[in-house]
């Protein structure tokens, strides 16, 4: 039973840690949550899905179009978007961000509608294999294992490669970065573009198991946030691990103490983390940017 | 100086504004190839804005005049571009990156180096010029301490092999044994062929170090010369070196206040 909660609990703490990944990753740059975060996935979603039905194409092809679909999303938000805001405070982009979900929601709805769609994908949630005593749906395996190669993928890359590390320095500090001959504009625009493709895997993983439509990304979207907070949202390792973390969490309370408030969960956690320990389980102390 | 030949970064008639207050104006000088330059003036003077204003960092700036490096105009051009060019800098305040380790500070600095070899080279240059750099390699950079940190900007800015390396108070908050370390180190790197152009409050070190020198007062140029005519310079001597000291005949004379 036990090992049971803790898969379930580590396939939705995928999804979490992938949405919480991305917002974090903006957030280190602009320090403000990209509220539109969710919504961007969830019209990438859409992208792969009209590529499956209206065009009749396969799923790499589909699946590809969504993610080219959500870099170039993630990178015009930033240009043309959130770039041209005058001397921008937190509240006008945290603002900006949620005016730009609302109009990406309204878009979704009047081109696609209200309707909850089936979503073609190669593996299906109900079909279930034994591992080790627990029962899997094929889904929630490709889920786990897709989402811990992207993150190992992406971790990577900060850690390795030279793009990498200016985008880090461009986060910590974008002026001194360009006086070291960093491009810091197409840096910015490339940490939204990469942001919003690990964003858009959170949501073609989410679709197949909840169905398609407008709302497909509120939920992750909000348990992402969560978990960002949980972990420590200037701490992209952190707030996957709170992720995970969250994901388990909520599973354990679902299957012991109450299904009925299995979701209430996550918010508790985000008033209880800001009470005690404000930057996060595995946050330093914030540090503002001047 | 005198030689046109020798010139590498040239500003004519350079004027910076901050929204409707002029920073800088009608700021012209030349720095020497392999020469040390030090901007002298106080607070708000206008030093750290001229830096950025060459640097490009300022947006729209500067609105007017002409700012040439090796021949070509760069008061236009973007940052990247400026540094590309040769131009490196160490800002105020060092802004090193603290979440990154000593070695991936250094790898930023050596971002626009596209051949491995030659950046490896850099590396081993700086490790060579800060060995406790090297040994620190592998720390958040964070942790290390003021002077540290400063050796790390130095460094730094030295990764990308520049031609000129722009500094703004290097010495700001460091014990005097440092600071002292710090201009030695900023000769090495004029006698391995880097042009220095040194922002510094502390006029008397920096003017031992210096060949030339300006001051800026209010954004405006109000002294130039060699580095020893300035320590000559009485006026300089009173406004920039501290009255202390002066010697008693002297502060008579200029009535400075004895406090």
């Amino acid at each position: 039973m036990l090992l049971q909660v803790l898969a379930s609990g580590l396939s939705a703490g995928s999804i979490y840690a992938l949405m919480a990944l991305a917002l974090v990753i903006t957030y280190k740059t602009t320090e403000v949550p990209n509220f539109a975060q969710g919504d961007m996935a969830m019209v990438s979603a859409f992208i792969a899905y009209m590529f499956l039905t209206d065009f009749q194409t396969g799923f790499i092809v589909a699946f590809g179009a969504a993610l080219v679909f959500a870099f170039l999303l993630g990178v015009g938000f930033e240009g043309l978007v959130l770039r041209r805001m005058r001397n921008p405070t937190h509240l006008n982009l945290i603002i900006m961000t949620l005016g730009f979900t609302l109009a990406l929601f309204g878009l979704a709805g009047w081109k696609w509608g209200a309707d909850q769609r089936r979503f073609p994908f190669p593996v299906s949630a109900s079909e279930v294999v034994r591992l080790g005593g627990v029962s899997v749906s094929t889904l929630s395996v490709a889920t786990i294992l897709i989402a811990a190669v992207l993150m190992v993928v992406v971790f990577a890359f900060f850690r390795f490669t030279k793009l990498g590390i200016a985008m880090q320095a461009t986060q910590q500090d974008p002026i001194a970065a360009r006086i070291n001959g960093v491009p810091t504009r197409a840096v910015v625009g490339l940490t939204f573009g990469i942001s919003s493709v690990i964003g858009s895997v959170a949501a073609l993983l989410t679709a197949p198991l909840i169905t398609l439509d407008p709302t497909l990304m509120w939920d992750a979207l909000l348990k992402g946030f969560a978990a960002a907070v949980l972990g420590g949202l200037n701490t992209p390792v952190g707030a996957v691990l709170g992720g995970y973390l969250l994901g388990v969490i909520e599973n354990l309370f679902g299957a012991y103490v109450s299904v009925e408030f299995k979701s209430v969960v996550a918010f508790l956690i985000i008033v209880i983390v800001l009470w005690f320990r404000p930057s996060g389980l595995f946050g330093r102390h914030h540090e503002r940017k001047v | 100086m005198d030689n046109r030949s020798d010139v590498l970064l040239e500003l004519n008639g350079v004027e910076t504004w901050y929204g409707p207050l002029r920073a800088l104006s009608d700021v012209s000088f030349t720095v020497t190839d392999g020469s040390i330059k030090v901007i002298l003036g106080n607070n708000g003077a206008g030093k750290s804005t001229l830096l950025n204003t060459i640097l490009g960092v300022l947006e729209g700036q500067p609105k007017s005049g002409k700012i040439s490096f090796r021949g070509t105009r760069i008061d236009r051009m973007a940052t990247e571009r400026i540094v590309r060019a040769g131009i490196s800098y160490v800002p105020e305040g060092r802004r090193i990156f603290g979440e990154l380790t000593v070695r991936e500070n250094l790898k930023v600095g050596a971002y626009i180096q596209t051949n491995r070899f030659a950046a490896r080279q850099a590396l081993d240059r700086v490790y060579g010029f800060f060995p406790l750099l090297a040994e620190r390699q592998s720390q958040a950079a964070g942790t290390l301490s003021g002077g540290e940190q400063q050796m790390l900007a130095i460094g730094r800015a030295l990764m990308n092999g520049p031609r000129v390396l722009l500094l703004d108070e290097p010495s700001l908050g460091l014990a005097p044994i440092l600071v002292r370390q710090v201009f030695d180190i900023i000769s090495q790197i004029r006698d391995e062929g880097v042009t220095v152009l040194l922002v510094e409050q502390n006029a008397r070190m920096a003017l031992a170090v210096a060949d030339e020198g300006l001051v800026l007062d209010s954004g405006e140029l109000v002294a130039a010369g060699s580095a020893s005519d300035l320590v000559d310079n009485a006026e300089v001597e009173e406004l920039y070196m501290g009255a202390s000291s002066l010697p008693t005949d002297r502060e008579s004379r200029h009535e400075v206040d004895p406090e």
